[in-house]
């Protein structure tokens, strides 16, 4: 590694000030620091600092993503062949292993590739104008993109998704750190609401609409999500056919069981089908203290409450549906566990975040079901926390001021 | 005599109540090695000793001797310019060396090139049970006792010109490789008593409290202390956690805060008539052969307690502990504020990404976060740090980080906030009033975005004293 370090301190002169490339310095700086800690020692202040830096942190989330990103490649290459009936839902699931993960790599690989690239892109853009090193933040935005996209969604969208969130969502605010909306999320809302006829319908599952064109694709295959599906039973009675015929893909043999819909075996965003995986991702991110289990819990609580009023209320098919189903299912678990817990734009106090967390899971369930028009509402659900959240935190804090202040009224008191 | 305030009743659990114990639960002991063993040794006398005004926080020092005139211990070197009963004595006899100038002719230190004849200047001896409040301050500036007291709010030398609320001592330091202050203190019960006595004078009986140890056996049958035992880890020996902890400090009151040992020396001055300026250092870290205790006296070299020949370029001289301290060299001297002395390794090498930089496994690195697996080894393994920023300086991602390890009923982050905005009236509810730079000490060294936590909190109280004039 010496040598390795000897190359970076060779070419250093030519990105320093008044070398060739110094335009490029950012580079240089976010590679070598990339690489090795630097050596740079304590000043002032504490002398020993923890081993934790930023990179660690968002590389521990990264980490955390794996399982959902493996599954989800693999998922989409599964739902692929059985819409088009080259495999059955009898057959084992390791059948054809390689096709499916080739046929989901294929789709997923160019995602992150695009969206590191042109978000990363943005950020060495914004870090050499400012003059400043490169935050880690986009590590992990950058994963999450890919994850939150329907399979078949256009290259070029993504990239204008990706150069929108990073620019209006974090760099307008100052950066890393600064933002008051999760990136990731804005990158979809921008999709969903600039886009949104390319976002419905046929894009969820690889070629659907060719396939169904050339006649290739499987009885009960028509490319929409579970939530799509349970979208268009709103403002029918539970006991119309339509509806019934819905809800029976939610039974246990049907398409959308809770074990299918646990395990993530259904068509859907390309990280957010399986709840297993992204639980073992959870897991990881509350072993290492780096993801807010306070969140975590109170978001899901929040989402079963939700769903326990609506069994009670019983007025459509919809609201019927198990509350354990309606979390396992659509983005909720992602949202849970990947984008709530984002500690830039969620509530900062600890109080806090068991407020935050819950109206985000009963939210969540709420909208979904409300408004059809708005099939994934774990999106909207934690962009209007992300902007409630301050509020939150005002309030708790303002407690804590109240009591400062009835502290010392008191001991005035007592004094006078 | 002046009406005592009563203290906000603080909210106790009854076992708490019977047995004035205070557990806190907050913070982290920095589990490093080289830890003091209780022996204790004599550091032999130095040729040089220095008193240096950048460690009294607030102090512009106006001097009273000029390089060449001959003092004794207890001889007046400088006072403070704002409060002349600030009185900075020399802690030996000798002659002054020279005085150390920095930027803008500020003084850094005033260094006495010591005789050896231990010539002392006498002072009266008093009686501390007999002695009513202003004769106590006189006594006390006379005796250069001042600069030793801290004020809270703003974590400055004390006015003497103040009556404070109260008087807090620490009965034991809880920071990474503390000394042990029943060592400290070991034999000096009289003396501990006496100077308790005469801070009595000053604010009354029931206005004096000290914290002590769970298990501590010295200030058993200490007369005239609100006593309260604390249990927990580091921060908690901090003087500022139990103040908050027993009668927290409100907008518009002052106490004064002082080191134990520096009550023994005021007891042991004000009784025998000499001036006492004794120090128990710790002598500790990785990198020292065999760390102890070594009593010496203010303002020594740094080398009489290191011993050896150091390599500075690798390894790095804290007086101080190694969360407040300051950064020394062997020809240096002891902090006048300081027990603590420690030798860490220098971390001024980079690392590799996979072998010990960011990404490592790190099996033998220390941290609060759970991001390294050392958090699953016993608690009684002891880790070597060294002096690496382990990071780069970031704007405040990671929530949650600091409120662990801050046991206060204050939000930390936001106050950081509110001083680097400049909010004035923010800082004060949030309770600046109450904290110094030294209780942030942990947050700093848990910080994830490597923020200068301290020198933001020290902004932030200067900012706030100018600003109330």
């Amino acid at each position: 590694m010496k040598a390795a370090h000897k190359l970076l301190d060779a070419v250093r002169p030519h990105f320093e000030e008044g070398g060739k490339l110094s335009k490029f310095w950012v580079v240089y700086d976010s590679l070598e620091t990339f690489a090795f800690t630097p050596g740079h020692s304590t000043k002032n202040g504490v002398h020993i600092r923890d081993g934790v830096d930023l990179k660690r942190t968002m590389f521990m989330v990264i980490l955390a993503l794996v399982p959902a990103l493996l599954f989800g490649t693999w998922n989409q290459g599964h739902q692929y062949l059985l819409s088009i009936g080259q495999i059955s839902v009898a057959d084992p699931l390791m059948m054809a292993f390689m096709d499916k993960m080739f046929i989901g790599a294929v789709k997923v690989l160019p995602l992150v590739v695009v969206s590191y690239g042109v978000g990363l892109g943005i950020e060495f853009l914004f870090a050499g104008m400012r003059g400043h090193s490169i935050n880690e933040g986009y590590l992990v935005s950058g994963m999450l993109i890919p994850l939150i996209m329907p399979v078949d969604v256009p290259l070029w969208m993504v990239a204008l998704a990706v150069a929108f969130a990073v620019i209006i969502a974090k760099e307008v605010f100052g950066g890393t750190g600064m933002n008051i909306l999760n990136v990731a999320l804005t990158a979809r809302a921008f999709l969903f609401f600039a886009y949104p006829k390319q976002l419905s319908g046929e894009i969820w599952i690889h070629q659907v609409k060719a396939s169904a064109d050339a006649g290739l694709l499987a009885d009960g295959y028509t490319g929409a999500t579970a939530l799509g599906h349970l979208a268009s039973t709103v403002g029918k009675a539970p006991t119309d056919a339509a509806a019934t015929g819905v809800m029976d893909m939610f039974g246990t043999e049907g398409m959308f069981s809770l074990t299918n819909s646990f395990l993530g075996l259904i068509p859907g965003s390309i990280g957010e089908t399986s709840a297993l995986a992204i639980l073992i991702g959870a897991v990881m991110l509350i072993w290492t203290g780096i993801g807010s289990w306070k969140i975590m819990s109170s978001f899901l609580v929040g989402g079963l409450v939700m769903g326990l009023l609506f069994n009670l209320m019983g007025l459509n098919a919809y609201m019927t549906l198990p509350a354990i189903h309606q979390v396992v299912m659509g983005g909720f678990m992602f949202g849970m566990v990947f984008m709530a817990t984002d500690p830039v734009s969620a509530s900062q106090t600890e109080r806090g975040k068991w407020i935050y967390g819950f109206f985000g899971g009963f939210l969540s369930i709420m909208i979904r079901v409300f408004n059809p028009a708005y099939p994934e509402g774990v999106m909207m659900a934690i962009l209007f926390m992300n902007v409630m959240a301050p509020l939150i935190d005002h309030y708790v804090i303002q407690a804590n001021v109240g009591k400062r202040e009835k502290r010392m009224l008191s001991t005035q008191e007592a004094t006078a | 005599m002046r009406p005592r305030p009563n203290f906000a009743p603080r909210k106790v659990n009854l076992r708490e109540l019977m047995s004035r114990t205070i557990r806190i639960k907050k913070g982290a002991d920095i589990r490093l090695k080289g830890r003091p063993s209780p022996q204790v040794e004599a550091a032999s006398a130095t040729a040089t000793y220095a008193v240096q005004p950048p460690n009294y926080q607030g102090i512009v020092p106006k001097l009273e001797v000029k390089e060449g005139a001959a003092v004794q211990a207890g001889s007046i070197l400088f006072h403070s310019k704002e409060h002349p009963s600030v009185k900075f004595l020399s802690p030996v006899s000798g002659t002054v060396k020279r005085i150390q100038r920095g930027e803008k002719r500020r003084i850094l230190s005033v260094v006495m090139d010591a005789d050896g004849k231990g010539e002392s200047r006498s002072f009266e001896k008093i009686d501390p049970a007999t002695c009513d409040a202003q004769r106590m301050k006189e006594a006390m500036a006379e005796r250069g006792f001042f600069p030793f007291v801290e004020q809270r709010p703003f974590a400055t030398v004390a006015n003497p010109e103040d009556m404070p609320r109260s008087i807090h001592v620490s009965g034991f330091d809880s920071s990474p490789l503390a000394p042990e202050m029943d060592v400290v203190l070991a034999g000096r019960e009289a003396a501990f008593q006496s100077g308790v006595k005469a801070l009595q004078c000053l604010v009354g009986g029931d206005a004096i409290h000290l914290g002590s140890r769970k298990g501590q056996k010295f200030f058993d049958g200490m007369e005239g202390v609100n006593l309260t035992v604390f249990d927990g880890p580091h921060p908690v020996g901090n003087v500022g956690v139990q103040i908050h902890h027993t009668a927290p400090i409100n907008k518009g009151e002052t106490v004064w805060t002082l080191h134990a040992e520096d009550v023994a020396n005021l007891g042991e001055t004000l009784t025998s008539g000499v001036y006492c300026a004794k120090r128990t250092v710790a002598v500790a870290g990785s990198e020292h052969a065999s760390p102890k205790h070594m009593t010496t006296t203010l303002g020594c070299e740094v080398k009489t307690l290191t011993g050896g020949s150091i390599d500075e370029e690798s390894v790095r001289i804290v007086s101080g502990n190694p969360l407040t301290g300051s950064r020394t060299e062997a020809s240096g001297h002891l902090g006048g504020l300081h027990r603590q002395v420690c030798l860490l390794p220098e971390g001024n090498k980079s690392k590799f990404l996979l072998a010990d930089g960011w990404l490592g496994f790190g099996f033998d690195k220390f941290s609060l976060s759970r991001s390294y697996p050392t958090w699953l080894l016993p608690k009684s393994k002891e880790f070597t740090m060294d002096t690496c920023n382990n990071g780069e300086e970031r704007a405040f991602v990671v929530t949650g980080q600091y409120e662990p390890v801050f046991p206060f009923e204050i939000y930390p982050v936001q106050l950081l906030k509110s001083i680097l905005a400049n909010d004035i009236d923010a800082m004060e509810k949030l309770g600046i009033y109450e904290v110094a730079p030294e209780d942030f000490a942990l947050c700093e060294y848990a910080c994830t975005s490597k923020i200068a936590v301290q020198s933001i909190v020290r902004e932030g109280l200067d900012r706030l004293m100018k600003e109330l004039g």
